[in-house]
């Protein structure tokens, strides 16, 4: 019973952290002389409103659901990755490029071989800071943040020069942008909404995630490592390797969400010189959902929404309440700073839940017997 | 193409610049160091360092005083750090994932204020250069070191006066004794919670100031996410520097010369494509951390809250 209870405190702890940033941000509203209420019904209506906003909530979500499945990885395997957004450009650099590259294929096998590209994209950019932490001990936040920083470059410089819109390169405006794929290989909608067969992929992706990570060799070996690198090392893990597979295999998720986002939305590829112009910084607020979620795949799904709906309603409120939507980047801020801290709740009631249990009882939790070669 | 950027007046306008460029990494980067040495690692100096810029610019506008434009962006930087260290110190929180969260905060914040507050883009007058007397005249030396503004030359004095702090006070070895083995430091008497809590204060100080220099010292102007990134590269530079002010003096000046290389050699029109110029200095810091970063121990306690057992 008592454990029922603290099961579901656990839940409660993120969805109490959410209330207080809200609780934060009404004060920031009352200080700019806008009127909370107002602004917060705004968000909620402008997120769930109507079908086509639903809709478009689950568009946004899409991004933050396949960013977030990578960061479950790596921060199970307790590496860092805070390259979502370089990892999404290179993805979607590499998925665009095949799209416009190859013509008249039929739409299913370009669209399959378009996701993979983006898949081995982000796996590239990730894995390249994989084997820097592995092999040259470079801190995986800072080799992150600088290919970030690179992607962002790359990518202008594609789109200025070797992969813009020959329509563009005519016209003397020069927008920095790709020509749009073929109709044919954009990815299916599912009902007459923006929603696209993307936000299924994830969807589906999110179970898989978990299955790995808890069901196969490779995920134990990954939160083996992620839980302790020494006993991992001694259970004759080898170490540096997951390290690699885990940020390879985060950015790889990464990917997927850029080339998601340019074959189920945009249907192009363009920038206004910052990352966040292509990513709508869903390289960051992947992560906010993937913490929000526990760091547990199917937990990310639910949190992803929520901040899928944040986004969608902040236009809904900046329109209606004149509130600007840089106020939902402020709170999601917030959000991971009040989850974050209340997390030694959850470990002190685990600490005394454990201390009761060993004096009961020598079995441990989880499954300490399997996959022990 | 390559003679003209090889001429002494364009030598000397990229040293000049890649002195004045390495100010805000030099204010941040030398806070972040004193936190890590204290075993604090502060991901949020990206925010804290935009806070910092948006008030020295807001204040400034308003009051028409710099002087109290940098106070602000001083205090705001102090309140940042305040409730960071009661979030990694008091609540143990993750440092580098609350440190995420303090940076989106600021980004968000910031980005609000300026539009609810300013607006649309707006300039003012910053601190003015100062041509050090006799100094300033000599040949390229002059126009290299001594004709920038107060902010740069307060920046490099804290090199030394860090250098001084971190290993010839008392105050420093504590910080360096909470950042190796807190658990031995409290058993001393000495207070880790103190010691966190003035580092990371004194961090959130000096990036607020890093805001500061860029708002109302380099560019004059404030703009979304005007520092985009370089509150990470003064993280990184803090490896970078192997968590002493000397190195990290040397990360930051070499980062800002590559940066104020690739910035003329657009000026001087090299033939190269200005987004490949502007990633240099980015893939370099990657080059140089995998040479010299495994050869480094990291302070033993980064990162690791501390709890007192028993």
């Amino acid at each position: 019973m008592r454990s029922r209870w603290g099961a579901l405190f656990d839940l409660a702890l993120p969805l109490i952290a959410t209330l207080l940033a809200l609780l934060v941000g009404a004060v920031m509203l009352l200080f700019l002389k806008a009127n909370p209420l107002k602004a917060y019904w705004a968000l909620v209506v402008g997120a769930f409103g109507s079908t086509n906003a639903i809709a478009e909530t689950l568009v946004k979500a899409t991004p933050l659901l396949l960013v977030g499945l990578g960061i479950c990885i790596a921060f199970q395997g307790n590496v860092i990755n805070i390259g979502g957004e370089g990892q999404m450009i290179v993805g979607a650099i590499l998925g665009t490029w095949v799209g416009l590259h190859f013509h008249h294929w039929p739409g299913w096998l370009m669209i399959t071989f378009a996701l993979t590209m983006g898949f081995v994209g982000g796996a590239i950019w990730g894995g390249i800071a994989g084997a820097l932490k592995a092999y040259f001990g470079v801190n995986e936040i800072l080799s992150t943040v600088m290919m970030n920083a690179i992607a962002v470059q790359l990518m202008n410089y594609l789109l200025r020069g070797p992969m813009i819109d020959p329509a563009q390169a005519a016209h003397a405006s020069k927008i920095p942008q790709t020509a749009r794929l073929e109709m044919a290989y954009r990815l299916p909608r599912l009902v007459p909404t923006r929603l696209h067969l993307g936000a299924l992929i994830a969807l589906i992706l999110a179970f898989l995630v978990y299955l790995f990570l808890w069901r196969t060799v490779w995920g134990y070996r990954i939160r083996a490592v992620g839980k302790n690198p020494h006993a991992a090392r001694y259970g004759g893990i080898p170490v540096k390797k997951y390290v690699v597979l885990a940020l390879l295999l985060s950015g790889a998720f990464a990917g997927l969400a850029g080339v998601i986002q340019v074959y189920g939305v945009n249907y192009r590829m363009i920038t206004d010189g910052s990352a966040t112009g292509f990513t709508g910084g869903a390289g960051f607020n992947g992560i906010v959902a993937a913490l929000f979620g526990h760091l547990h795949p199917i937990g990310t799904i639910p949190a992803s929404i929520l901040f899928g709906a944040l986004l969608v309603g902040a236009n809904k409120m900046q329109r209606v309440a004149q509130v600007p939507s840089a106020l939902i980047t402020a709170l999601n801020g917030l959000v991971v700073v009040f989850v974050v801290s209340s997390e030694i709740w959850r470990i002190r009631r685990q600490r005394r839940r454990l201390a009761a249990q060993t004096e009961k009882e020598e079995t441990t939790e989880e499954e300490t017997t399997d996959y022990t070669d | 193409m390559l003679a003209k950027l090889l001429s002494a007046s364009v030598l000397i306008g990229i040293l000049a610049s890649g002195v004045r460029l390495a100010t805000p990494y030099l204010y941040a980067a030398i806070g972040e160091t004193f936190g890590q040495r204290s075993g604090v690692l502060n991901l949020g100096v990206e925010g804290q360092m935009l806070l910092g810029a948006f008030f020295a610019f807001y204040v400034t506008l308003v009051t028409g005083s710099l002087w109290l434009g940098l106070l602000a962006a001083a205090v705001v930087g102090a309140l940042m750090g305040l409730a960071m260290a009661f979030v990694t110190v008091n609540l143990q929180a993750e440092q580098g994932i609350s440190g995420i969260g303090f940076y989106l905060f600021g980004l968000g914040l910031s980005d609000l204020l300026f539009q609810k507050l300013v607006g649309t883009v707006k300039t003012i007058q910053g601190f003015p250069p100062i041509h050090i007397p006799v100094l300033s005249d000599l040949p390229v030396l002059g126009p290299v070191l001594f004709q920038h503004n107060l902010l740069v030359y307060v920046a490099y004095a804290l090199v030394p006066l860090a250098w001084f702090v971190l290993n010839k006070t008392t105050i420093g070895l504590k910080i360096r004794s909470v950042g190796e083995n807190p658990q031995a430091a409290d058993s001393l008497g000495i207070s880790v919670a103190a010691v966190r809590y003035y580092t990371i204060i004194q961090g959130g100080v000096l990036s607020g100031i890093a805001g500061a220099a860029l708002s109302i010292g380099l560019l004059n102007v404030f703009q979304q996410n005007m520092t985009s990134g370089m509150g990470f590269i003064a993280v990184a530079l803090v490896y970078f520097g192997a968590w002493r002010p000397l190195g990290v003096l040397g990360g930051s000046l070499l980062f800002s010369m590559v940066n104020a290389l690739q910035l003329w050699m657009q000026v001087v029109g090299v033939p190269i494509p200005p987004d490949l110029a502007v990633m240099m200095p980015y893939v370099l810091t990657i080059l140089v951390l995998m040479v010299t970063v495994s050869k480094v121990r990291a302070p033993s306690a980064l990162a690791k809250p501390f709890e007192r057992e028993g």
